[in-house]
């Protein structure tokens, strides 16, 4: 990590998910050897924060730039940050697409179900009845959709060689969460295909709570929607 | 060969890295050529269909990024869905190449020849305050060289340079005589070249490398945005390019560029077979444009006509 101040909300997870990556990849000694991509969102300033050379993307982009980057670069490491609002909507069809062809690249993905950066809009991963300020009254699935589970989607694709979900809210979690993050940048590394990192996390300003609040609402209303754990394994889903 | 073919011939023999497409007629056979011609074996090329423009102006801005050699190509409806791309690509101040094989519009249009996309091209085409090196080819031969000139330019001055070809001449089977092939960088001559800026990793000794167009400081963003005119300044005062046939003694001359100039170039040749004193002056470069030439025209000679394919585009330039 850089010495700079984090922009974060405190309370918000995405200080810690940054410090785990970043960790991971000096415990892999591959500083010298990775290219980040940051989003757009709260962590389109991630490269202000992560010490390694970073690409700053278009809305929803970052994995048609790191799928150019590891193709040119096949000897390097390559990853995207990305939110459910970058990632899940905007950037559908790039993610589907790099998850698709099995991009050897690793995707760290922050689902906090709603657009924090813009100020608590509905995303599209926020929970039925949940209320954001473009769903005051609180997400109405019959005009307003189901929370995307793009992470289970992604998962049924052939390319893709890991996914897991995760969370970074207590010490146990981060523990864990590094873990997975350390065996995303392994496999493919070694070519095994696109290694898909979820961290359900929370948003303490955009949930309008104060912070541990936010946790226990998330372990209450968040976990039984997108449940923790390994969802594909060495190219295999893992069944429930 | 096509014009088409010719442009992703000459990319693989100026030592192009890599080049990310989709389908668009009239231009997939840039596509379809690399396909066949599979340069990952000639010289390691990465060719990658992409899901969509939006994507493949995205990896562009990636591989550009690390300081590779990356060209995507399009027509119209395509290279409108690149404006977005093409904005971030200038204000991160990223070579690359783009190609616009321009069909007809607005909207699905149709895919006969036009010179319609000439305001998109020349005057930025997405937000932001910004501008392209265009460059139009009139034939096979030049659609060829200009791959290579415009890669050349884009690396000089870190900026997307944009070709503007179009149905007919993408289309067109012309000889063409092709520049002998050129080595790729190696991994290590593009960290030792563009090291400064390129993200290819993080060494020890040095600073991270950064590629954005993100900066909320509103004095830096002001300061980027001077720095950027002043560039385009340098590029206007140094890379004009044009022809000029029977202009000397000419009365009238006609202003055209890429397959209208070659139309008006029969024009000119009827009418001077006829006795009457026409000339051509042909833009290559449609930004920076020759418009002190042009300006200069206006006091010796008595008119200049331009062609419909390219009045609208056009008057504005002399109204």
């Amino acid at each position: 990590m850089t010495d700079k101040e984090l922009s974060y909300c405190p309370g918000c997870g995405h200080g810690t998910a940054h410090r785990i990556t970043m960790e991971v990849l000096d415990d892999l000694d591959a500083i010298k050897d990775t290219i980040g991509i940051a989003p757009v969102g709260c962590s389109v300033l991630a490269y202000e924060f992560m010490n390694i050379d970073m690409q700053q993307a278009a809305h929803g982009r970052a994995p048609a730039l790191a799928t150019a980057v590891k193709r040119l670069w096949p000897s390097k490491h390559v990853f995207t940050y990305q939110g459910d609002g970058d990632l899940a909507a905007i950037g559908t069809a790039e993610t589907i697409h790099a998850c698709n062809r099995g991009e050897n690249i690793v995707i760290i993905f922050i689902n906090n179900g709603i657009y924090g950066m813009t100020g608590g809009q509905m995303a599209p991963t926020t929970l039925p009845q949940m209320k954001s300020s473009t769903s005051p009254n609180g997400r109405d699935t019959g005009t307003m959709g189901h929370p995307l589970k793009i992470t289970e989607l992604i998962a049924q694709l052939p390319g893709v060689h890991f996914v897991t979900r995760q969370a970074v809210h207590t010490p146990g979690g981060v523990r864990k969460a590094k873990k997975a993050i350390k065996k995303a940048f392994e496999q493919s590394f070694e070519n095994k295909g696109l290694c898909f990192v979820e961290i359900v996390s929370n948003c303490n300003s955009g949930w309008k709570m104060e912070p541990r609040a936010s946790n226990v609402w998330m372990e209450e209303n968040m976990f039984p929607y997108y449940p923790l754990g390994d969802i594909k394994v060495n190219g295999e889903l893992i069944s429930k | 060969m096509k014009g088409n073919e010719a442009m992703a011939e000459a990319a693989i023999r100026c030592g192009a890295d890599g080049y990310f497409g989709y389908p668009i007629t009239p231009q997939s056979e840039v596509l379809e050529y690399f396909m066949a011609e599979e340069p990952w074996n000639r010289t390691g090329m990465v060719v990658l269909q992409a899901e969509s423009e939006i994507a493949a102006i995205n990896m562009i801005y990636g591989g550009a990024s690390t300081g590779k050699k990356v060209l995507t190509s399009s027509s119209s409806p395509g290279i409108s869905l690149k404006q977005e791309g093409l904005s971030y690509l200038a204000g991160a101040e990223l070579p690359c190449v783009v190609i616009n094989v321009v069909r007809g519009g607005p909207g699905l249009g149709d895919i006969q020849p036009a010179q319609s996309d000439y305001f998109q091209s020349v005057k930025g085409g997405g937000h932001g305050d910004y501008k392209l090196f265009v460059i139009a080819p009139s034939s096979v031969q030049e659609s060829a060289d200009f791959v290579k000139k415009a890669f050349d330019i884009a690396f000089k001055y870190r900026i997307p340079a944009l070709i503007l070809s179009d149905g007919a001449i993408g289309q067109m089977m012309e000889k063409v005589e092709l520049f002998e092939q050129e080595e790729r960088l190696t991994d290590e001559q593009v960290i030792e070249k563009y090291g400064s800026w390129a993200t290819t990793g993080k060494t020890a000794d040095r600073e991270r490398n950064i590629i954005t167009s993100l900066d909320l400081i509103p004095e830096r963003l002001e300061d980027h945005n001077k720095q950027l005119q002043a560039k385009y300044k340098k590029i206007e005062e140094n890379e004009i390019m044009f022809e000029e046939i029977h202009c000397d003694d000419a009365d009238h001359i006609i202003v055209a560029y890429g397959t209208s100039a070659r139309i008006c170039q029969k024009t000119v040749q009827l009418a001077r077979e006829k006795g009457i004193k026409l000339g051509l002056m042909r833009p290559i470069t449609l930004w920076p444009f020759p418009k002190k030439k042009i300006a200069e025209y206006g006091d010796t000679k008595k008119g200049i006509p331009t062609p419909d394919e390219v009045l609208t585009a056009f008057e504005k330039h002399f109204m």
